[in-house]
């Protein structure tokens, strides 16, 4: 395979996947480095019901399959692999993948977002132990039994209302006192009878580390300072996302949050490096927007190659003289 | 895609199964979108280590005792036997480099 590149993308979701189709309908044989979550948070996914021309809604691990499918059908080449490490000091920017080096006149970075955990470290350590950010991966260890959902967005939601069709109860916990969940999905969770709602609450610890499993979380009134225990099985965190840009940190801008900053359409501070989707958008955060910001990369990266074509060339003479 | 180096265990079989040398079992079911991309990395491990390592998978739909057993409450999970013995539990997605360090310690 051929490792330079007009174009690299990293990145797999409805961002990186639009940024493929385009680039290579514009012939510019993308290469895209899908990521361990290949595919992007749609995966983990049921209906999705506000992606336009899906009047019935479309499931999302069935869209990814379409969008790849598509940016295949006109060229991108999408290999495995999460790259490890990537040198933006100069063009061609390089990317390390394993063993493999990669370059790229222009790089579109499209890593998304993965979900938040609590920070308690009690978390990660019951990780597949009755912890979980996936109600759709592991809902199914949970069938008549009570679990609890944490977080008060669409996330959590739709969390919520896939397992209330399995557990016995769905004990939602927000720490605030209404949701940020859009109306339809607040309105479906509340008609649900075996969900129920405990506000202006936080979870302060998870039972029981040394049995390797969930049996309760330790609960805080934020308003009463008041404590209380609550037994499930297992606990579903839905609290929101953290970009991707670990493998950016002092290469490319970024806002305090962490997301990667953008300007003048998807340009980054690193002229040749464009970014879309989730990784560079903490306001909207829609599959519809990151494919819309998808289009705008390679779009932006196609003019920069046609503007820079001459010194590419030169770079590739330069480089067949040595 | 199946891959002729992954074996398939069963609740009836896993307790032989996982008796002798170092065995890698992955739990999966057919609904689990991450298990779908965790396939490919797991054929591949199979392929490397061919012969000094098994690779097999388990239905959790099809096979709901051992996951059980070995409280399971997420997937895809990776456990390490060996001989026997439960030496590494991996819950959710690795990549191969990662899950190759984790095998090689116990080889």
């Amino acid at each position: 395979m051929n490792t330079d590149r007009q174009v690299i993308i990293i990145g797999s979701g409805p961002a990186g996947l639009t940024a493929a189709l385009y680039a290579a309908r514009a012939n510019l044989t993308p290469l895209v480095i899908e990521g361990i979550e290949a595919g992007g948070q749609l995966m983990l996914t049921t209906m999705v019901e506000n992606w336009p021309g899906y009047r019935d809604g479309i499931m999302g691990p069935d869209l990814m399959v379409e969008l790849r499918a598509q940016a295949e059908r006109f060229g991108a080449e999408i290999i495995q692999g999460d790259v490890d490490s990537v040198d933006l000091s100069k063009r061609p920017f390089t990317l390390s993948v394993g063993k493999t080096r990669y370059t790229a006149q222009t790089l579109i970075v499209a890593t998304g977002a993965s979900a938040k955990w609590l920070d308690l470290g009690v978390d990660k350590k019951l990780s597949g132990r009755g912890v979980s950010t996936c109600a759709t991966c592991d809902g199914f260890f949970f069938k008549g039994r009570p679990v609890a959902v944490i977080g008060g967005g669409d996330t959590a939601m739709e969390e919520a209302i896939y397992l209330a069709k399995l557990a016995t109860s769905v004990t939602v916990i927000h720490r605030r006192e209404t949701l940020r969940a859009s109306k339809v999905m607040q309105d479906k969770a509340m008609s649900m009878p075996n969900i129920s709602f405990v506000w202006n609450t936080d979870v302060v610890d998870i039972k029981d580390v040394d049995k390797g499993e969930v049996t309760s979380l330790v609960l805080r009134n934020n308003q009463t300072g008041e404590q209380s225990e609550l037994a499930v099985d297992g606990v579903f965190i839905g609290i929101g996302h953290v970009p991707n840009t670990r493998l950016f940190q002092g290469q490319l801008a970024m806002h305090d949050n962490g997301y990667l900053k953008t300007h003048d359409g998807s340009r980054t501070s690193v002229a040749g490096v464009f970014a879309a989707g989730d990784v560079q958008d903490h306001i909207y955060r829609q599959a519809v927007t990151a494919a819309g910001s998808g289009c705008m990369a390679a779009i932006d990266a196609e003019r920069f190659l046609a503007e820079h074509e001459s010194d590419a060339s030169s770079t590739a003479v330069s480089e067949a003289r040595a | 895609m199946a891959s002729e180096n992954v074996k398939t265990f069963t609740d009836a079989d896993f307790g032989d199964s996982v008796k002798n040398g170092v065995v890698l079992v992955d739990f999966w079911a057919e609904w689990c979108a991450p298990c779908r991309r965790l396939e490919p990395t797991v054929n591949q491990l199979a392929a490397d280590y061919n012969g000094r390592l098994t690779v097999a998978k388990v239905n959790i739909d099809e096979n709901p005792m051992t996951p059980s057993k070995f409280m399971v409450r997420g997937i895809p999970t990776l456990l390490l036997f060996k001989n026997g013995d439960l030496k590494e539990t991996v819950v959710g997605l690795s990549s191969k480099d990662d899950l190759s360090k984790i095998i090689d310690k116990h080889l």
